[in-house]
């Protein structure tokens, strides 16, 4: 039987309630969100944190909205919230295709979208999509709120710039017309962790998008990796490459080969590195040629 | 810590170790033993119990987390001496051997059939695709809940 060490348990009332309680424990407390990252780990006693402060009852944090030209995503948003929105999955399809991938439908009714960005596993799929599709991190402190890019939230495996009496609050995803998003992921069996996973986004020159069977200049591109220790979850090369070319087969397949080229994979139980890295550029690329198709109104 | 759940309908108070799991409070603390304990890792979904109306994986819960709210477990399935009719289905379709996995099974199988009583043969495994049966090859159990989708007189039992 797995037990955790001992620990205090408190319950946040409010925002301003749980950041009270983190500076009080000065850095001995951690949040629980969905607890399925943390709890796993208590259990193992791979984490053993004097207080738990549980922000389940946040409910102020739990919301998907658009407002102006932005989507906002509450940090205590479940998977299951994120898959079952037709507002996500109308303007950004790949946060669907990665999270009907993410573990299974009971441990994805428990699990926050928060909780999956600061656990900072290396193989975490929302960490990939939401560096793909430029997504900005909302932390609040004591000192008040600051943003941070998803694609500077992550400094290593298991560790994010959020302080230990700061909160993620919230993510920011900018909506930009004439794009197409998608996720494509290799696991060993359904549910399990990636093998390695790649996101693209895409948005194409509006007078050639989709037009008489041109294939449209990029405009901007997004391109995330997981489970490959590409650093940030960022596939910069591979975009730079993109930018302002047509959107071929040929420069996606040199952006793949970029993308596999720049991440740094570690062999394990799931593969050895040459086969990783060759998911990283297959996958870049299948991830491209599906968010190029949606761009153009090609596949839903 | 002293605890105040609802479990099926009826409040449960205790005094409890923080670290205690969810799974163990309903069977060690309450004598509930329908919800079953298994991997104990979040995998194999034998310990799924409604949390708030939501399916939830019980080995992977705080007791303490369940402070102050509402838990379904198989035992609140039944009504009056009467079968849900998942039970119903489980029974006429031959929906379980061992027995291991039923109880979260049929959990899920509820919620689902709650929110889409009529549910095609892919939707009902996409739904149960988080619990482990090492016995029926699943295909009883999915015969089992659309035997429940074919036979629900009564309505929805939040
Ligand atoms: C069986 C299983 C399979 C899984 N498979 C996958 C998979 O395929 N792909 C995948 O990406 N993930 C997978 N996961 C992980 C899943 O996505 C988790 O839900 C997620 O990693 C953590 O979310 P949580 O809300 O449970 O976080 P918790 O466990 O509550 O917290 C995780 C960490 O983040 C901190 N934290 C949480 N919320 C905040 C906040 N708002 N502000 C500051 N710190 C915070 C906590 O203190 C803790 O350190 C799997 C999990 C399980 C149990
Ligand atoms: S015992 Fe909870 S998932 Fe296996
Ligand atoms: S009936 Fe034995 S595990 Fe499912």
């Amino acid at each position: 039987m797995q037990v955790p060490a001992h620990f205090e348990y408190e319950r946040a009332t409010s925002v301003d309630h749980a950041l009270a309680l983190l500076a009080r424990w000065g850095g001995e407390a951690r949040v629980v969100a969905g607890g399925h990252s943390l709890i796993p780990m208590m259990k193992l006693r791979l984490a053993r944190p004097e207080a738990l402060i549980d922000i389940n009852d946040l409910t102020e944090l739990s919301y998907l909205r658009l407002a102006g030209d932005e989507l906002l995503l509450g940090a205590m948003t479940r998977h299951a919230d994120l898959l079952a929105s037709p507002l996500v999955g109308e303007h950004y399809p790949i946060l669907h295709d990665a999270e009907r991938v993410i573990a299974d439908p009971i441990v994805r009714n428990r699990g926050t979208i928060g909780g999956s960005l600061c656990q900072a596993d290396p193989s975490e799929d929302l960490s990939a999509a939401f560096a793909a599709i430029d997504a900005v991190a909302v932390i609040r402190g004591p000192s008040g709120a600051r943003t941070v890019p998803v694609r500077e939230f992550h400094t290593g495996p298991y560790e994010t710039v959020v302080g230990p009496d700061e909160l993620l609050t919230e993510i920011r995803v900018p909506i930009r017309p004439g794009g197409g998003s998608a996720y494509e992921k290799v696991e060993r069996r359904v549910g399990d962790w990636a093998v390695a996973a790649a996101g693209a986004a895409i948005w194409l020159d509006g007078e050639s998008a989709g037009g008489a069977g041109q294939p449209g200049i990029v405009r901007d591109v997004g391109i995330g990796l997981t489970a490959v220790g590409a650093s940030h979850f960022h596939a910069a090369e591979a975009e730079a490459s993109l930018r302002g070319a047509p959107a071929t087969e040929e420069n996606f397949a040199e952006a793949g080969r970029l993308a596999g080229a720049h991440c740094e994979p570690a062999a394990d139980q799931r593969g050895p590195v040459d086969y990783k890295r060759h998911l990283a550029s297959e996958l870049t690329v299948r991830a491209l040629r599906r968010a190029a198709a949606r761009a153009r109104g090609q596949e839903a | 810590m002293q605890v105040t759940v609802t479990v099926n309908g009826e409040e449960y108070t205790r005094d409890v170790d923080t670290r205690l799991l969810l799974v163990h409070f309903l069977r060690d603390h309450l004598g509930l033993t329908g919800t079953h304990w298994g991997c104990d890792t979040s995998n194999c979904g034998v310990c799924t119990v409604w949390l708030d109306g939501v399916p939830v994986k019980s080995c992977t819960v705080l007791a303490v987390m369940a402070d102050g709210h509402a838990v379904r477990t198989v035992e609140g399935l039944e009504r009056n001496g009467t079968l849900d009719p998942v039970q119903e289905g489980f029974v006429q379709c031959h929906g379980l051997q061992c027995g291991f996995c039923t109880p979260g099974m049929m959990l899920t199988a509820r919620w689902l059939l709650d929110h889409n009583p009529d549910p095609s043969e892919e939707q009902i495994r996409e739904a149960i695709s988080g619990q482990s049966c090492r016995c029926t090859g699943y295909e009883n159990i999915v015969r089992s809940v659309r035997w429940a989708a074919e036979h629900s007189t009564v309505e929805a039992t939040k």
